[in-house]
């Protein structure tokens, strides 16, 4: 290694090499249920090789392709855009993509079993139907009453921009709404992530539809559910401030406008 | 059987729909194609995913569009910009309505309530990137539309919006496994062929579906994972692209493979151009600005393939960072945490998550990552494909990564594939909305879905012993070895036989999963033999072409040859597929580029 390189800032990364981390044997503990023979879900464990580097996804893969090609779940980009692959790790919502060997504990089994209250289809699969008719009925998409200018974008400043930026991060993964103990108990409620995208619109300068959404989260099923208990906020991959957004709608409605 | 059974009949376990427009694919490119067809005519989109899980949400830096919101600009510079970032390989007719449409498909998605980043004025911002420059060539001038570095997640989720707003018939989780065609009669006592419908394995139950539609438009993306070093999903394994293969329907311009410059060090994963468009900066290990010296106009803002080219270079001539010396810096320290909070924020977060670097403090680690597809289904300007350089299959269609129109040539500027499925998309669901007007359904052949229960089932009851993850990871690493930014006859000879052995070895692939519902397993080893089908057609194509064009890059030859290969490859899959030497059983020929504006250049920045 030349002195160039040494002085580089990211020299304190060359520890972290690849070739210098240690791979080391961890314990996955997996609620499986497999529909056509299961009655009843069950816990198995698997011992993996990892580096604590890895994604809980890249351990469930070492199983999937390596020991047991029937352990099942969904996953796709790998790394925390798509939402795919929600689920529960040591009693926790998180993207298995995101969520590296290295912060969890290691000295200790590592649970990983699928989200709650929506109902279990197969080893870390569920069925996502409910959550996403949930998402359609706060009507999430621009109804504007004004026309554009013809072949104009519509004007919006930056602070009017910036109102909603938080919610429009949202990647309907249904981490946030399956941490929460309200919807675990009373599944008709719309969850976190509905009122979140339908903040995202209620707040958006171009918007003229807020108050329709108002009236249907002000239904019994609707924002007056949530208890403030901050599950959803720790839950979202993406930072959301669940819960602030979920305050700030119950404000609008109490105010009666956006 | 025929066109008569009903929609929503089950014969011998198989359902069937019928439709006037079937989409395979619900990324950016099936969803604007949903949004054009939807309220015209009965549609659905059939995707092996979720929608908003396509990969189009992964997309970060921009949208090209000559908008003028910040500076000086016109379509006819970007047309000229797409021309020369791909290497004059091109059609030049395509890369116009690309450039000239921008505008509207930009608009489109702001009226539909995109939320783009904007200008002090609240109009649309615009930023800085690869390859788009300022009166040919000029300087970099801002064009790509953006918000934040999630341009693509934005675009994905406004889509699907407004699909919901229409009430677009979604088939999630349905994996189309065989595109359906029949022979009509044609003009003049021809014969035509004319898909009438798909076939679709139920992820849920297993169970199969066969759609009879008029209209068949692909928008199935790309397929990455051929590479180790990817930043593509994982699911992006080229179905609809090996599908039209296997149905004897060329492909075009398949050895045009993109690199992206700056994938995170040994992850692949995506940091995009738009850093450097913000001005980010390149370094080697003693903290040169090396692309000076291989792009003195517009250095770390050369189009990708150059840059992609000059850090391997970098590295191969001792000058890579790290113990190993085998990778670049991208250097972001400079422009401070607020931009890169608000204009950055997800690859901010990405350094920080997986390789532990902080771009705020420190430059993170990059090497170039396989991206993008530049070559695909042939299809015109219209969408429609082409089943040689100038037939078209009346009814079907391709648009996106999938597709090959020529807009991209032998290399892709960043940000014109958002565009890309955009314009694209939108013009294969109004072309098909136009052609089920008037078209009558195809039969259906007999029995339209055996030949895709006989796949599953002899994979599903194989007492096959080869492990897919180990023939695909073999792929993976011989293609990264030899096929990737620098290529060479030995190179591309050596994955040929490794290519042909892991096809032998596929035929004792081993499905460990039995069961019918959420079989994963089985959709994995179905997914390989794509993968290995669209491998060969790529390094087959990257052999028989002797020069070095855009994102091809021959060791051996090193020089663009515009004598002997300016015009497209075509492969056609002609013999038995399993035979061992790809010579027996693909056929290649040429297709004329289209020259309109620009004769070939030599490309300098």
């Amino acid at each position: 290694m030349s002195t160039a390189v040494a002085d580089a800032p990211a020299e304190g990364q060359a520890s972290d090499a690849p070739e210098a981390i240690k791979s080391f044997v961890v314990t996955l503990i997996i609620r499986r249920f497999d529909p056509d023979v299961d009655t009843e879900p069950h816990w198995q464990d698997f011992d993996v090789e990892v580096y604590p580097t890895d994604r809980v996804l890249d351990a469930l893969h070492k199983i999937k392709w390596d020991q047991d090609g029937s352990l099942t779940f969904r996953r796709s980009c790998a790394h925390g855009v798509c939402g795919s692959d929600a689920m529960r790790i040591n009693g926790r919502n998180r993207l298995a993509c995101k969520t590296l060997i290295k912060d969890l504990d290691v000295q200790k089994p590592i649970y990983v079993e699928a989200i709650k209250g929506l109902p279990l289809e197969k080893d870390l699969v569920v069925d996502m139907e409910p959550f996403f008719a949930s998402y359609r009925e706060v009507q999430p998409f621009l109804q504007a009453n004004s026309t554009p200018p013809e072949g104009k974008e519509r004007i919006q400043s930056v602070a009017e921009r910036a109102r909603f930026d938080d919610t429009t991060k949202c990647i309907l993964c249904a981490a946030c709404t399956s941490s929460c103990p309200v919807f675990w108990t009373d599944g008709q409620y719309f969850g976190p992530a509905a009122i979140v995208n339908a903040h995202r619109f209620i707040f958006d300068s171009r918007d003229d539809a807020s108050q329709v959404r108002l009236d249907i989260l002000n239904d019994k099923e609707g924002v007056w559910r949530c208890r403030t208990t901050f599950n959803c906020t720790d839950a979202c991959p993406r930072g959301i401030q669940v819960t602030q957004a979920i305050a700030e709608v119950k404000q609008a409605i109490m105010r009666g406008h956006a | 059987m025929s066109e008569q059974i009903a929609d929503g009949a089950v014969i011998d376990g198989v359902h069937y729909h019928q439709f006037d427009i079937v989409i395979v694919g619900a990324g950016g490119g099936g969803m604007r194609a949903a949004i054009e067809a939807g309220p015209h005519a009965k549609t659905a989109v059939i995707s092996k995913l979720y929608p908003t899980r396509s990969h189009t949400g992964a997309a970060q830096g921009g949208m090209a569009a000559a908008l003028s919101n910040v500076e000086e600009d016109n379509w006819e510079w970007h047309t000229y910009d797409t021309v020369k970032g791909g290497d004059y390989l091109v059609d030049q007719d395509a890369a116009e309505i690309l450039a000239k449409e921008a505008i509207d498909a930009v608009i489109d998605l702001e009226n539909m309530g995109l939320p783009f980043n904007r200008t002090p004025e609240g109009k649309i911002d615009q930023r800085r990137f690869g390859g788009h420059t300022r009166d040919h060539g000029k300087a970099a001038v801002r064009r790509a539309c953006y918000a934040a570095d999630r341009t693509g997640h934005m675009i994905l989720q406004t889509l699907f919006q407004n699909c919901v707003k229409l009430g677009i018939n979604f088939f999630n989780e349905f994996y189309v496994l065989d595109l359906l065609i029949g022979e009509v009669d044609g003009p003049d006592g021809t014969t035509q062929k004319r898909p009438s419908g798909v076939v679709a394995y139920e992820l849920a139950t297993g169970e199969l579906h066969v759609f009879q539609s008029k209209a068949v438009i692909f928008a199935t993306g790309g397929f990455g994972k051929i590479f180790k070093t990817t930043s593509n999903a994982h699911t992006l394994t080229g179905d609809g692209v090996g599908i039209i293969w296997r149905k004897r329907l060329p492909l075009e311009d398949m050895e045009f493979f993109q690199f992206h410059p700056t994938g995170l060090y040994g992850l692949g994963i995506l940091l995009t151009e738009g850093a450097r468009g913000e001005g980010a900066i390149l370094r080697n290990a003693s903290g040169e600005r090396f692309m000076e010296r291989y792009a003195p106009t517009i250095k770390d803002l050369a189009p990708r393939d150059i840059v992609a080219r000059s850090m391997v270079q970098e590295v191969l001539e001792g000058r890579g960072a790290g113990p190993n010396k085998d990778y670049v810096y991208l250097d972001c320290t400079h422009l401070g945490a607020e931009v890169l909070e608000t204009k950055l924020p997800d690859i901010t977060e990405f350094a920080r998550t997986y390789l532990g670097v902080d771009p705020v403090v420190e430059p993170v680690p990059v090497m170039p990552t396989a991206h993008y597809a530049m070559g695909g289904i042939p299809t015109t300007n219209n969408a429609e494909v082409l089943s040689d350089n100038t037939t078209i299959v009346p009814g079907l269609y391709a648009a996106g990564e999938c597709a090959c129109v020529s807009v991209h040539g032998s290399n892709r500027l960043g940000t014109n594939s958002l565009l890309d499925i955009n314009v694209f998309g939108k013009r294969s669901g109004r072309n098909a909305v136009e052609y089920v007007k008037t078209a009558e359904f195809v039969p259906l052949p007999d029995n339209p879905a055996a030949g895709v229960r006989d796949m599953l089932e002899g994979l599903r009851t194989s007492t096959g012993t080869e492990r897919i993850a180990a023939i695909r990871k073999e792929l993976q690493e011989q293609m990264d070895r030899n096929a990737q930014v620098f290529r060479t006859d030995d190179t591309l000879a050596a994955v040929t036989e490794t290519i042909h052995g892991l096809r032998e070895r596929y035929r004792n692939v081993q499905v460990q999963d039995k069961g019918k519902r959420f079989n994963t397993d089985l959709l994995e080893a179905v997914e390989l033999g794509f993968l290995l089908d669209l491998a060969e057609v790529v390094v087959f194509s990257a052999r028989n072409r002797k020069e070095s064009r855009g994102g091809h890059m021959r060791d051996d030859y090193p020089k663009r040859d515009d004598e002997n290969y300016m015009k497209h490859t075509m492969a056609y899959l002609t013999g038995d597929p399993h035979s061992s030497n790809p010579a027996d059983h693909i056929k290649l020929d040429w297709k004329p580029v289209v020259i309109t504006r620009y004769q070939p250049m030599e490309r300098k920045y």
